[in-house]
């Protein structure tokens, strides 16, 4: 009969499996550890069984990464850097290398999906403080993906050299002016030339194709250990692993295979479906994917109608532009970025759930989320009239967030249940 | 039942389990297959080097008797010899010396597949590729050039193969197969069209 | 918690069909309510609306293309033997009718003019206009295209709504006629209560009929915008056709992972 632990699930046998091994399989794992590693990180770990929707976006954060890195590899074959060949070369992957097109959109999309998909998985973080202890370095890892990821796409839409690809990096790059000092000369630094030109584009390709994928990939490797050092948290947020049964399993924990192997299957299923049909039927999604003035080669002598940055750094654009003072703006939007990394330390509340904290974390935080998203829609239009005004009384909610997080997480705390709450799905 | 198992307190139907994973399990390996084939065609030639392969015209009404030309199809370097006479009758009687004399095992349209390996004696024209491993063979057509009883033909440099004036290997070569042929034809008497015959464009 | 689920849903049917009954209502209202516009007073609501789909309307397209714009416009990112295959037009027709004599098929569409005259001549250079749909859209292209007027002002003699002091002339003059651009003076108040006075247009009138009657011109004006579409993005015709199959590939995956995941889960309690 197969042995159950607490939660109804099946579990391994006592010795991890390996006598049952013959043949090659043995050969194998004499000399290298990988029945141990699976039984160790898939049916040996164990995992929350109450994830809900908001777990999924984990796995497809990874998902995307390898997507991005197959595609950028593919498309890095075909691509020719350089001011007077790159515009050239991927419009000669869109029509004549066969299913050029669908690799240049898989990772244009697939740029736009990482996205989301961090955006969501951090949310998640937010929801139900799996930022908390001991997770605390989870997350600042997590961070640093976040920060290399934003680097690693800024980069990479220069990249066409586009007229959009162009500017936006006149005017990203030109922020760095703003630093006391060392700003001016820092920004020629970083340039290689006296304006956004040939020298940059060059750099920016080795960046983005070799340094920086080779960054997220060890900070995601360092982020996934810093998870199987401390287990995942929950929706509840209670730590599963202060209840064992009598073999050390925790009782509210199931084997990560099959349960979550099999859900997140799911979650790839329906994130692919949503994906193809970005990909296949609007791939520019209304110019938010694919912004219309970067099908016009760079000019450096024609700035666009509105230089906009892609959507997912609009929310910061907009808290850029809220401020009238150039140097106080990028200082702002710099620390709208930093904020993030002390919000371990900024959540005082008993719990780690938003489920049992009180009234005002819940509405600090449905306020944070709406304002986030209404700064990035901000972000997009040209800062002018009632813009203006929306966009600092919503930066100024979005700092508050932060800086008051101290006074108001552990107002109206509830009492945390002693096991997860589940229900059969 | 060997079907079920005991799970807590349920009994599981484990063939059904087992049909619904491998159902989603083989799903899931036709559609990765699908997913492979726009990156493996990406590597197909594109409609640039297909244009770049395009015939090679060349103006053979430059060349005089006993010289060869170069030209370049489809990446490859094409030897245009116009044989004399003379150089035409030192193709036969070493029959015994080749490996290949009939041309049983080596590349050419069926205009070639004579003792000349061209389509009138005068112009020969090869691929300038050593059947070996690749060099580029250089002329030697003077007879006793190389040794006495050299008929002239082309000797590659790297290793040391020996052809004669229609391209076919010696014995004692390293190299086993005569040089190939190209498809090729005549639009006027002072064109060479290599690429092109009667069965249209290679 | 599913009966819930379904509440939410239904409701929310109910409120889609409403406001969808409710917005149709109000449209056909109020187009009873309008009056016929002036010419071309509404011309920055114009829509191209055309589809790459129509390959006739396409074809006609890339004939009319070589037949105005070639002479200054190149595209040259298309290879004839592309838009041959695309179209297609057989090769005798496409070197017939289309290609200038000395093109080879499997070359760039290019135009014969010098870039140098043609900056001498317009003050800039006629752009490429492979990608011009892609970057300024079809309806941009259409109201372009039908929205030139005379402008004794102006060394070309033309000027445009679409793009005020465009260098291009009005080469479709011969096929649309020449039409004239009445402004009105409108009173404005400006920001801090000073009234400011703006010329505004307020509609067309022709001045001489062309070739074409304004239903052929319309019509021209769609097929050449319908051309430039296609040639912005040759696969996308392929490309939506592939995305049927694969989303529904994708549906069928999905349903049987989530069969699959329903049934290991009944593990769980």
């Amino acid at each position: 009969m197969a042995a159950k632990s607490a939660s109804g699930a099946p579990a391994p046998g006592p010795d991890g499996g390996t006598s049952a091994q013959t043949g090659l399989w043995a050969w194998l794992n004499k000399r290298l550890p990988v029945a141990e590693f699976l039984n160790d990180q898939l049916t040996g770990y164990y995992a929350p069984k109450n994830f809900n929707i908001w777990y999924f976006f984990g796995s497809l954060a990874l998902l995307v990464l390898v997507l991005q890195l197959v595609t950028g590899i593919f498309l890095t074959m075909f691509y020719k850097v350089g001011e007077a060949s790159s515009f050239d070369s991927v419009e000669y992957i869109m029509r004549e290398v066969d299913y050029g097109w669908l690799i240049r959109y898989l990772h244009s999309t697939g740029a736009s999906a990482f996205f989301i998909v961090v955006y969501l998985h951090m949310f998640r973080a937010f929801l139900y403080g799996s930022y908390r202890k001991p997770r605390e370095l989870l997350w600042l890892f997590g961070m640093a993906v976040y920060l290399a990821l934003m680097a690693e796409a800024f980069m990479g839409y220069v990249l066409p050299w586009g007229n959009m690809s162009f500017w936006g990096a006149q005017v990203i790059v030109n922020l760095f002016g703003t630093i006391p000092g060392i700003g001016p000369a820092l920004v020629e630094w970083i340039r290689g030339d006296y304006g956004i030109a040939d020298a940059t584009l060059g750099r920016f390709f080795a960046l983005h194709v070799a340094a920086l994928p080779l960054a997220l990939l060890l900070l995601v490797a360092l982020h996934m250990v810093a998870l199987r050092r401390t287990g995942s948290n929950n929706p509840d947020g209670i730590e599963i692993k202060e209840k064992l049964d009598p073999q050390g399993k925790p009782l509210d924990g199931i084997p990560f295979h099959p349960y979550y192997t099999v859900k997140d299957v799911v979650g790839v299923g329906v994130f692919f479906v949503l994906f193809a049909i970005v990909v296949f039927f609007v791939p520019n999604l209304g110019g938010l994917f694919l912004e219309a003035p970067n099908f016009e080669p760079a000019n450096p002598m024609s700035t666009p109608e509105h230089i906009a940055p892609v959507w997912y750094f609009t929310p910061f654009y907009a808290i850029l532009r809220a401020v009238p003072d150039q140097r106080m703006g990028a200082l702002l939007m710099f620390f709208a970025v930093v904020l993030f990394l002390f919000v371990p330390w900024l959540d005082r509340s008993p719990a780690k759930s938003i489920r049992y904290k009180g009234l005002p974390s819940k509405v600090a935080l449905t306020l944070f989320a709406v304002s986030f998203v209404v700064l990035g829609y901000l972000g997009l239009q040209p800062a002018a009239g009632l813009y203006v005004l929306l966009a600092r009384i919503f930066a100024a909610i979005y700092f508050l967030f932060f800086i008051l997080m101290p006074w108001y997480s552990p107002l109206g705390a509830k009492p945390v249940p002693e096991r997860v709450v589940y229900h059969a799905h | 039942m060997a079907d079920h198992a005991v799970v807590g307190d349920d009994v599981v139907d484990l063939s059904r389990r087992k049909f619904l994973t491998r159902a989603t399990i083989a799903t899931g390996a036709v559609g990765a297959a699908f997913a492979a084939v726009p990156f493996i065609e990406s590597w197909a030639p594109t409609e640039r080097a297909r244009a770049q392969g395009a015939p090679a015209e060349m103006d053979i009404s430059k060349l005089e008797p006993g010289q060869m030309a170069i030209t370049i199809w489809r990446k490859q370097p094409i030897y245009v010899v116009r044989r004399t006479p003379e150089m035409v009758k030192r193709i036969s009687g070493h029959d015994a010396d080749l490996k290949d004399p009939q041309s049983k095992d080596s590349t050419q349209p069926p205009y070639a597949t004579n003792e000349l390996r061209s389509r009138n004696a005068e112009y020969l024209v090869l691929v300038g590729i050593c059947t070996h491993l690749g060099c580029l063979p250089k002329q030697r057509f003077s007879a006793g050039e190389l040794y006495p009883s050299w008929p002239g033909g082309f000797f590659c440099p790297c290793h040391g193969s020996r052809f004669d004036l229609a391209g076919r290997v010696f014995d004692g070569s390293p190299a086993s197969i005569n040089l190939g042929v190209p498809a090729y034809s005549y639009p006027n008497e002072h064109t060479l069209l290599v690429g092109v015959d009667e069965k249209g464009a290679a | 918690m599913r009966t819930e689920l379904k509440r939410v849903w239904q409701a929310a049917a109910l409120v889609a069909s409403a406001v969808l009954a409710g917005g149709v209502a109000a449209e056909e209202a109020a187009a009873a309510k309008e009056e016929a516009p002036k010419a071309g007073a509404d011309w920055m609501h114009w829509h191209a609306n055309t589809s790459v789909t129509d390959l006739a309307s396409v074809q006609r397209g890339a004939r009319n293309f070589t037949s105005y714009c070639l002479g200054c416009h190149s595209l040259k990112y298309e290879r004839w033997s592309r838009l041959g295959a695309d179209l297609a037009i057989p090769g005798e027709l496409l070197q017939k009718d289309l290609m200038p004599p000395g093109d080879k098929p499997n070359q760039y569409i290019l135009t014969t003019m010098p870039a140098a005259d043609a900056e001498a001549w317009f003050g800039k250079t006629p752009p490429d206009l492979s990608l011009m749909a892609r970057a300024r859209g079809k309806d941009y292209l259409y109201q372009y295209l039908k929205t030139f007027y005379v402008d004794p002002t102006r060394q070309t003699g033309a000027n445009n709504l679409r793009l005020p002091a465009t260098a291009m002339p009005h080469v479709l003059s011969e096929l649309e006629g020449l039409k004239a651009a009445v402004f009105k003076d409108v009173t404005k108040s400006g920001e801090g209560g000073q009234a400011t006075r703006e010329q505004v247009f307020d509609h067309f009138e022709q001045i001489t009929a062309g070739r074409l009657t304004p239903a052929e011109y319309d019509g021209f004006v769609r097929d050449t915008v319908n051309f430039l579409d296609y040639v912005g993005e040759p696969t996308q015709a392929a490309r939506r056709a592939l995305g049927v199959w694969v989303v529904l590939f994708l549906l069928v995956f999905t349903w049987f992972a989530w069969l699959m995941k329903r049934d290991y889960w009944k593990d769980v309690h």
